[in-house]
């Protein structure tokens, strides 16, 4: 199977949350009530358990002036998944489209793909207890139907497709933004070679990644963890040599 | 440092006391099990009983607290659906799987007096594991995207180690008073102490001195506290285990250095959590790393970052430049006419479609 994602270019996005509300009505996501942030238009916060989209409201001003970003976050379904690398139950596994999903039946709520995300996606639901995220609608997909959050959105912001197909076209726009006096306009998550192996959701930003509140460069824990075992194996073989040092010396 | 309103980056862990407390119960354990293996080997029957019985304590406390913070009590089987390298959660699990059984049998032959053979075989069955039980924990923390655990991953499994040899060393302590031990029987446990301190505190010193921005919240807020304290009563007990001689001292040393292990752990867990609260920990070592990577696409983002920001001449002059800009926005709204359009015509009944 092709490996399929979306592209989000956040240059045509309104901010009517549209894909946000689409989400949840096509994957039967609860409500988590009606939280005033008092920060901006934003009154979502973050990616969550109950929020599988989450579109950034970011208002810059310089004296007078004003501009408004704005940019429909998701689950970026890493080549690299941290997520499922740690999952000790074999919940999260990836499909045939490159994707990455919880199976909810597998699920036992043991919270370690939620601190191992380097975007700080998934995340526990209160009073289920297991870890939810966007599926890239892994159901409708399958019937080759496109992802509710993609269908919604009326600017085509969002954009579900083969992941080759994507990036072409992403390097594309951002190139007629950069002749257009757009000089700004920059892709994030599409470089194969960067820390997570290229995400399967990846963007077009009009400023610097931090201030949509995703992680300059992110990094998947797991392309550390040899290392991290070799240091726990010599910490314990001194545990080890320290045990049976402190009884072959005798009384006392 | 720019950020969204400043929210945070990383999800918070949603481990509760739970976990903090079983990396103090599982290093306990561990270290109690090489305690009796050592003391059943050399002849000292009161310290053999007690680190037995802690180990099988501790390791029954251990799984409580484990399964006690899944989301999913009812489902904790499913960890042993898969063996999996890549996820510490799983390798602990299956090092637990085996470490529980073996500590269970020889603590049951030490209580009953029976099958003296099969108690020693499970408990160096037991003892052979714990090393493996001690250390997992630290790259359970390290392998996660929280800053200030992710970075300590060199020093945190001697912490680990060190934290495991001492409060076995202090429950070893106490237990051996509980249990009359020998004048000669305890010279091991105050070793224990003595070594397991010298490789914890080595290894935060490390931390401390290496970390860099990711080590700032082991020093600040409930994490400083809680290490301040830890060292403050490790240092006491370090210090009554091998120079005290009374019975009493002993005693107070052992819960001296046990309280102090627990405060360490519990201290650590604190530090990672308070790093994943603010996006600095996350954003300031990976710009960092970036600017180290390409010096010159730095320079990029400031020139950019001076530039873009909505001045207004600026916005101006960009718009009169580039009408393709404009034309698309018109391109987007005639596509919305569109939408609505089509929406309104399939709201209308069959009868009432426009020609």
């Amino acid at each position: 199977m092709e490996r399929m994602g979306f592209f989000t270019d956040t240059s045509v996005c309104i901010g009517c949350k549209a894909c946000e509300v689409a989400c949840k009505e096509w994957n039967a996501v609860p409500a988590d009530g009606l939280n005033l942030l008092g920060m901006s238009f934003d009154n979502t916060g973050q990616l969550d358990a109950n929020n599988w989209r989450h579109v950034a409201f970011v208002e810059q001003s310089r004296g007078d002036d004003l501009r408004w970003l704005m940019s429909s976050d998701v689950c970026k379904h890493c080549t690299h998944a941290a997520c499922l690398d740690v999952c000790p139950t074999g919940s999260l596994v990836r499909t045939q489209f490159g994707t990455v999903v919880v199976q909810e039946d597998i699920c036992n709520g043991c919270g370690y793909c939620i601190p191992a995300c380097p975007y700080g996606v998934i995340d526990q639901r209160p009073g289920d207890g297991r870890a939810w995220k966007c599926t890239l609608c892994y159901d409708r997909i399958g019937d080759g139907l496109m992802p509710a959050c993609a269908t919604a959105c009326p600017t085509e912001s969002i954009q579900y497709g083969p992941l080759d197909e994507l990036r072409e076209r992403a390097a594309r726009r951002v190139e007629r933004l950069h002749a257009s006096g757009v000089p700004e306009a920059r892709l994030y998550g599409h470089d194969p070679a960067d820390g997570v192996g290229g995400d399967g959701a990846f963007f077009l930003l009009l400023d610097e990644p931090e201030v949509y509140g995703l992680p300059p460069d992110p990094v998947v824990t797991t392309r550390d963890l040899p290392k991290m075992w070799r240091r726990a194996g010599i910490a314990a073989l001194a545990m080890a040599a320290a045990a049976v040092a402190s009884f072959a010396g005798g009384a006392r | 440092m720019r950020s969204y309103y400043g929210r945070q980056i990383l999800k918070t862990p949603v481990w509760r006391h739970d976990i903090p407390a079983y990396l103090f119960s599982g290093g306990l354990a561990a270290g109690s099990a090489l305690l009796a293996a050592g003391a059943d080997l050399t002849g000292r029957p009161a310290l053999r009983r007690s680190g037995r019985l802690t180990a099988l304590g501790a390791v029954g406390t251990s799984a409580y607290l484990l399964i006690h913070d899944l989301g999913r009590p009812a489902r904790f089987h499913h960890m042993l659906r898969v063996v999996k390298p890549t996820s510490p959660m799983s390798m602990g699990s299956w090092i637990l799987a085996a470490f529980g059984p073996a500590a269970a049998v020889a603590a049951a032959s030490e209580v009953t007096g029976v099958a003296a053979g099969l108690g020693r075989v499970a408990g160096l069955a037991a003892a052979g594991v714990a090393p493996a039980l001690a250390t997992y924990t630290a790259v359970l923390l390290a392998d996660t995207a929280v800053p200030s655990w992710h970075e300590a991953y060199p020093e945190l499994p001697f912490a680990f180690a060190g934290g495991a040899l001492a409060s076995a060393a202090g429950a070893g302590l106490l237990g051996a008073g509980v249990f009359g031990a020998a004048a000669g029987e305890v010279g091991p446990a105050r070793r224990f102490a003595l070594t397991g301190v010298a490789m914890e505190l080595a290894a935060l010193r490390r931390l401390h001195t290496r970390l860099g921005v990711a080590g700032e919240p082991y020093e600040t807020g409930s994490a400083g506290r809680l290490l301040r304290a830890s060292r403050a009563l490790t240092a006491t007990g370090v210090a009554g285990a091998v120079l005290g001689r009374s019975r009493m001292v002993s005693a107070l040393s052992g819960v001296a250095l046990l309280a102090a292990s627990a405060l360490t752990r519990f201290g650590i867990f604190a530090a990672g959590v308070s790093s994943t609260k603010d996006p600095r920990y996350t954003v300031v070592p990976q710009r960092e790393r970036l600017a180290a990577r390409s010096p010159s696409a730095d320079d990029e983002r400031e020139r950019l970052a001076a530039r873009s920001p909505s001045a207004d001449d600026e916005r101006e002059r960009l718009a009169a430049r580039s009408p393709s800009a404009d034309d698309e926005r018109d391109a987007i709204g005639a596509g919305r006419e569109q939408l609505a359009d089509d929406r309104i015509t399939r709201d209308l009944p069959g009868d009432q479609q426009p020609a």
